[in-house]
């Protein structure tokens, strides 16, 4: 089906064709919209699911985690401050394994309060131990949230498909809805790693000695380095992951083709715009301007952020000259967070291209695509600064 | 049966003594029953066993007398504390490696 709506209501029909089980939510905006959306699927018997509106969202979460732990595909969405009041639950989803999924409708954190567009929200929650994808367009979101349901499952890890609040979420654009036919031969039922059963009753999640513990067969149950040495090694394998699924999806689907960045005219530029979410789409303007005044750009999206997908970043940049970070987020007091993975990434390349880094469009800040020229039209004067500020009005 | 290869990448256990090892090591006070006070012991009827109701890691026997499993006792003193006849002390553990020795 082909239509015109919105990137919340993209991903809402995504969570339906995944015959979503549990819904737990609670309303922020800019997700507003989708979590409202589900409901009305839900309302109207159109979706199977139980719909358990909470107080809030450790408790949105803390829902999922308990419905996935007894075996039912479970969602949940949120924005901003409502993932940082989630964030103990968060890291608690992926220590324990559960392929939860959740939109983060990407917005600025207070204080002081915004409640427009920037990355901080996920960015902020990198560490955690999720899976974080990146959706560019409204086609990427819906196609992103159903295949996420399937890496999620697959791997036992949670993961964030992350979309900018209103650029995306409230924007109206053209995408296709792919039949709920075809979406269960590529997305089969959840069959749990492991769920709830009264006939063997289980404590999960114990607490854990700095050592390993025998059970109480007497094998060796692992510890806690041995428990996060595996989120971490799995993470790492998940990349690989990813890449079948999107290979299975393409052809179940004909999209993707992109998993892990998403390069426009790379091969042969002297200078890469790096960027994630839909700040690289914009960017592809900027590059074929560039190229017509015949500086040869390109632009690197990064669709996973994580794990990172390094191998990926250093096939795309490390042939360029130059690579010019533009990010929605900061690590205080240090520099943008993704420009320093894409520093890390191309260490070892020789040559190295020089790397720089833009801070642009923070709470909404409007990012002209004359700002953006300009900044890569200086690109070529590498001037090693830390973070520059693109729009900033002192 | 050794663990599920999942089950590796978790932190789970099942109900069952000794998981997490022998803790009774982790002890510091061993709790001792004395027979002559220990009212199921003394009256030889099945009564009273506050000290296996009130036990936390379910190591003390509803039995006449009542027994302490060491293995997993962690010495937490609450049978002491709750036994109506005072009939239970806790006596340092060097007490005990004094005597080995």
């Amino acid at each position: 089906m082909h239509c015109i709506e919105s990137g919340n209501v993209a991903a809402a029909y995504g969570v339906k064709l995944a015959r979503v089980q549990v819904i737990a939510a609670y309303p922020i905006t800019p997700q507003t919209p989708l979590t409202e959306k589900l409901s009305e699927f839900v309302d109207a018997g159109e979706m199977e699911a139980e719909y358990i509106p909470v107080e809030s969202e450790h408790s949105a979460l803390a829902v999922c985690i308990a419905a996935t732990s007894a075996g039912a595909r479970s969602f949940t969405a949120t924005s901003a401050n409502g993932l940082l009041y989630m964030s103990e639950q968060v890291h608690w989803a992926a220590g324990a394994r559960l392929p939860i999924v959740m939109c983060v409708v990407n917005r600025g954190i207070g204080a002081p309060w915004t409640i427009w567009n920037d990355h901080q929200d996920s960015i902020s929650q990198r560490d955690a131990g999720w899976i974080q994808l990146y959706a560019c367009d409204h086609q990427q979101i819906i196609d992103t949230v159903i295949q996420a349901f399937y890496l999620a499952e697959t791997v036992s890890i949670p993961v964030m498909v992350c979309y900018d609040g209103y650029l995306l979420s409230h924007t109206y654009m053209p995408f296709e809805v792919p039949e709920a036919e075809a979406v269960d031969r590529f997305l089969p039922p959840f069959k749990p790693a492991y769920a709830l059963d009264p006939r063997q009753p289980a404590n999960l999640n114990t607490v854990t000695l700095p050592d390993v513990r025998p059970d109480i067969r007497g094998d060796l149950a692992p510890g806690y380095t041995e428990i996060r040495h595996n989120l971490h090694f799995d993470l790492r394998q998940a990349l690989g992951t990813v890449a079948e699924i999107d290979a299975q999806f393409k052809e179940a689907f004909g999209r993707g083709g992109s998993p892990h960045v998403e390069s426009y005219c790379c091969d042969d530029a002297d200078y890469i715009a790096v960027a994630l979410g839909s700040l690289a789409y914009q960017l592809r303007d900027v590059a074929d301007m560039l190229r017509e005044e015949g500086m040869r750009a390109g632009v690197c999206g990064i669709r996973i952020y994580r794990p990172f997908p390094d191998e990926a970043v250093v096939e795309a940049l490390a042939r360029a000259k130059g690579v010019i970070v533009f990010e929605k987020a900061l690590s205080y007091g240090n520099e943008g967070a993704l420009c320093g993975d894409i520093k890390a990434a191309l260490y070892g390349c020789d040559p190295r291209p020089f790397v720089r880094n833009y801070i642009v469009g923070l709470g909404g800040r409007e990012i002209r695509t004359a700002d953006l020229l300009a900044a890569l039209r200086t690109a070529t004067n590498n001037r090693g600064a830390t973070c520059e500020w693109l729009g900033l009005k002192l | 049966m050794s663990r599920l290869p999942f089950a590796r990448r978790k932190s789970h256990s099942e109900p069952g003594p000794g998981d997490a090892g022998k803790t009774g090591s982790w002890r510091v006070l061993r709790p001792l029953i004395d027979v002559q006070l220990c009212i199921p012991a003394k009256t030889k009827k099945m009564a009273c066993f506050n000290c296996w109701l009130y036990c936390p890691d379910g190591v003390v026997t509803r039995t006449i007398p009542p027994t302490i499993d060491y293995d997993y006792c962690k010495g937490c003193e609450i049978c002491a504390e709750e036994c109506p006849a005072g009939a239970i002390r806790m006596v340092e553990e060097t007490e005990f490696v004094k005597r080995e020795q």
